[in-house]
């Protein structure tokens, strides 16, 4: 990695953090609105490893906050497809749609 | 020279993919190109010395959460039917705020983030020293975010099984 500059990782990390945040607003389903959110930590995972590759090589900072936030993803991915299937097994359809807020107690 | 056409060739692999993976019309294809996506940027881990870290993306991310959306799809879809887009003046408002935000980015990573690069060799992480560092209470270890994170697992457990159960 001696000569691959910073600013290319950041570019790939921006490129796929912009993919996401295009994904997010322009998509109606959900998993596909989990698929751009997927995107976008991702690219936050790839950032923080970056600049602490780069800037402050003997330490392990950026690398710990990373793993962390890889458990974090997994975590949210779980409820939140927990909660699509549910969504699902009530109105049967899972468009971000009107008929979400049936869905209130 | 190798280690740029390895970068070369993930960086390609994950630009086109991730742009692939919100623009595709069926759903499980773009589960698979978020696939390709992360099976990258494991790789773009490996380029730089975090051999655990890799190994966690593929596992977790790459394993468990590709399982997780193949399973969502497959219990909530119709086979082959293509998943419906915003209107279009919605999806171009989305467009321009990505786009408006990847020059903004891009003009600061590329005016300001030269000035203080510098790359230096660092030994291979020990598996040791990674776990030490993960379950200690000195400076620089972790204990206590490690407890909080096993905490959120927990409670998104319970949370899971509560919110899918049937009732």
């Amino acid at each position: 990695m001696n000569n691959i500059p910073m600013e290319a990782c950041l570019a790939i990390s921006t490129l796929m953090f912009f993919a996401g945040v295009y994904g997010f607003l322009s998509r109606k389903n959900m998993i596909m609105v989990l698929v751009s959110l997927e995107l976008m930590l991702n690219a936050v995972d790839l950032n923080f490893v970056v600049f602490n590759r780069y800037l402050y090589p003997g330490q392990m900072e950026g690398m710990f906050f990373a793993l962390f936030g890889i458990a974090i993803a997994a975590a949210e991915t779980a409820i939140a497809i927990a909660i699509i299937i549910n969504i699902y097994r009530n109105v049967k359809r899972i468009y971000i749609d009107e008929n979400i807020t049936e869905l209130k107690h | 020279m190798g280690e740029q056409i390895v970068f070369l060739i993930l960086g390609a692999i994950i630009a086109g993919c991730s742009i692939l993976a919100v623009t595709t019309q069926k759903i499980i294809r773009a589960a698979t190109f978020l696939l390709f996506v992360l099976l990258a940027t494991a790789g773009i881990y490996l380029l730089l010395d975090y051999h655990f870290l890799a190994m966690v993306q593929i596992a977790v991310y790459a394993g468990g959460i590709m399982v997780l959306f193949i399973f969502a799809i497959l219990l909530t879809n119709q086979p082959g039917v293509n998943v419906k887009f915003e209107k279009p003046w919605r999806m171009f408002l989305a467009a321009l705020a990505a786009l408006s935000g990847l020059v903004i980015c891009g003009h600061i990573i590329f005016y300001n983030v030269t000035k203080i690069f510098k790359y230096a060799e660092i030994d291979y992480i020990s598996m040791q020293t990674i776990g030490t560092a993960m379950m200690g209470t000195d400076q620089h270890q972790y204990l206590l975010p490690f407890e909080a994170i096993s905490l959120l697992l927990l409670a998104c457990i319970i949370g899971g099984i509560m919110i899918a159960r049937k009732r």
